[in-house]
């Protein structure tokens, strides 16, 4: 009896065609309801007249993005975003390469220290930042302290590095490459680890130096593997606010505001959802442009 | 020789600066979490102090008021609550979703599968603005449960691509004996796939506490009680905004919730990284 009953459901649930989408289904379905039907109406919002406490819900067409494009905040923040991620990320991929290079020889106590590199990005990320918030106080940070017992700077020209506009900027930016830069440099590394050894060895015998095997044969190989990572910390460094929103919130006077948490400030604080909608809506062009040369990336990787 | 020799101590110890320099780069905010915890409060908030000494001995005042007179400990068993409920409908849905990907799904199977990682990549930033809504209007508002209904959106995609990967290295003559012995697919995956599987579900575990513990804008929009926060959430927004910094209770809290968990999640970032890069490496 035992044996006969699953014979007799596998007449139809036991089929591939039947059991796949079965199994799937669940997922693609949650996906669907939690991610797709949010960010549909994201769009419709950006076109609506929606507040966070109002019942009603009024198509106003274009109104939104023509009011928000035309505030310095706005302007601003475009501005400060592409700067942000840009700069940042620049900074990420040359430092990991660096360090990559470094890691892939071996040394005693390397898993320590590989450790140590990847906390930034295993520990929670609003905890880590608030660690530089104590270390970039205005009053007692230690940075100061060490510049002063240096004699680098005196009592009365301690640093703002949170109060002064371009200092602010400078530091978001760094603390947003110390928490990419683990993530980057792991990448790097299996990029690394994946490149056959025969290849430099042959090249070292035909004479090649250090610098032409780096530039001529390990960068290009590692190139997908670098874009891949590239990529990935593109779109963070685009459309996350954490490392801004414990830091700085923004300020001061909007200077490291960004895309993101602007629209956090217009929308959840503001209670303004479409035109905060609005806002977060300019992010997605790019995510589809990241998401192509993600594809176009994986199929290449494929044919080969 | 000798020159040679020089040469080779030359670039060993560049080597070891470099790394060295990365090192205290990515390290110091943690050391100095750390070394802050333990420090009176008089020896902190004294700017002549050297910041980098205990001129007063050490104390454990700190944590004493971090758990005592704050929601530390709350938000810890929030973070702790919201986590193993997400790790149950994260299995739930990723694991046959992982495996019919693997096993059943023809051609279709991997470019459903890589559509379903790219929705890995769809920001918080972009979509909290109507979920915040829709929270609302499901009555959700300020409770747990909205983040237990919405954190899954970004763990399933993550651990069905990583389930997927490890379900296709199982060799499938294993389910094809149990389906001789008269198991059907479905019971040979209950019975035979999934208890070989403890490796691939322990990194989903893993992943899944990590990615929980490290969320943060879905918690700051859509808590807000100071009560109901998680600990990502409450330290930053409860014990930063109060009018006074406990700088020591504040490092406190960031290290014990944030070092052990890097710790654990350090043995399992491999995998992480080889499901990350699946197509670009070969």
């Amino acid at each position: 009896m035992k044996h006969g009953e699953p014979r007799q459901r596998a007449s139809w649930v036991d089929r591939a065609e039947w059991l796949g989408p079965l199994m799937i289904g669940p997922a693609v379905l949650y996906i669907v309801l939690v991610l797709g039907v949010p960010f549909l109406l994201a769009l419709y919002y950006s076109v609506s007249d929606i507040s966070m406490g109002s019942r009603t819900l009024n198509f106003v067409g274009l109104k939104n993005f023509a009011s928000v494009i035309q505030t310095t905040k706005f302007q601003t923040s475009l501005w400060n975003t592409f700067v942000f991620a840009i700069v940042s990320q620049v900074l990420v991929m040359v430092l990991a390469t660096v360090l990559a290079l470094a890691l892939s020889r071996d040394f005693r106590g390397k898993w320590f220290v590989r450790l140590l590199i990847l906390l930034p990005w295993v520990a929670p990320i609003s905890l880590g930042t608030i660690g530089w918030l104590w270390i970039l106080d205005s009053t007692y940070s230690v940075i100061n302290w060490t510049l002063e017992a240096l004699g680098l700077i005196g009592p009365a020209g301690w640093y703002m590095w949170l109060g002064v506009p371009w200092l602010a900027m400078g530091s978001v930016i760094t603390i947003h490459v110390w928490r990419i830069l683990p993530l980057a440099t792991v990448i790097l590394m299996a990029g690394l680890t994946s490149i056959p050894h025969d290849i430099n060895d042959a090249a070292q015998v035909d004479g090649a130096g250090f610098s032409r095997r780096l530039f001529q044969i390990t960068l290009p190989l590692i190139r997908p593997i670098a874009l891949v990572a590239g990529l990935f910390g593109l779109v963070l460094a685009f459309t996350d606010m954490i490392v801004i929103f414990v830091l700085t919130r923004g300020g001061p006077y909007d200077t490291t505001q960004v895309l993101a948490s602007l629209a956090f400030f217009t929308g959840i604080q503001g209670g303004d959802l479409a035109e905060g909608a609005a806002i977060a809506v300019f992010l997605f062009p790019l995510l589809v442009a990241v998401a192509i040369v993600f594809l176009r990336v994986a199929r290449r990787a494929e044919v080969h | 020789m000798a020159a040679g020799t020089a040469r080779r101590w030359g670039l060993r110890a560049g080597h070891l600066g470099i790394v060295g320099l990365f090192t205290v780069f990515t390290a110091f905010p943690f050391y100095w979490m750390l070394i802050t915890t333990f420090k009176a409060e008089r020896d902190l908030l004294k700017r002549a102090n050297n910041p980098f000494i205990y001129n007063e001995p050490p104390t454990l005042e700190n944590v004493r008021i971090l758990f005592e007179e704050t929601l530390y400990g709350r938000w810890l068993a929030n973070t702790l609550l919201v986590g193993l409920l997400v790790v149950v409908i994260t299995l739930l849905l990723s694991l046959p979703a992982g495996y019919a990907l693997a096993r059943l799904a023809g051609r279709w199977g991997e470019q459903l599968g890589i559509g379903i990682f790219l929705t890995y990549l769809v920001p918080p930033t972009l979509l909290f603005i109507p979920m915040a809504r829709v929270i609302g209007d499901l009555g959700l508002q300020d409770s747990l449960w909205s983040l237990v209904l919405v954190y899954p959106s970004f763990t399933v995609p993550f651990c069905t691509w990583l389930l997927m990967g490890f379900f296709k290295a199982i060799p499938p003559d294993l389910e094809e004996a149990a389906m001789i012995d008269g198991h059907s697919r479905l019971g040979a995956f209950v019975k035979v796939v999934v208890p070989i599987s403890v490796a691939g579900i322990l990194t989903v575990v893993i992943f899944t506490l990590t990615l929980v513990m490290q969320e943060f804008v879905y918690a700051l929009t859509f808590i807000t009680a100071a009560r109901n926060y998680t600990v990502s959430v409450g330290v930053p927004t409860f014990l930063v905004h109060g009018d006074v910094y406990f700088w020591g209770s504040l490092m406190a809290g960031c290290f014990i919730a944030s070092v052990p968990i890097a710790i654990l999640y350090n043995f399992f970032v491999d995998r992480f990284i080889a499901g990350f890069t699946v197509g670009a490496v070969k």
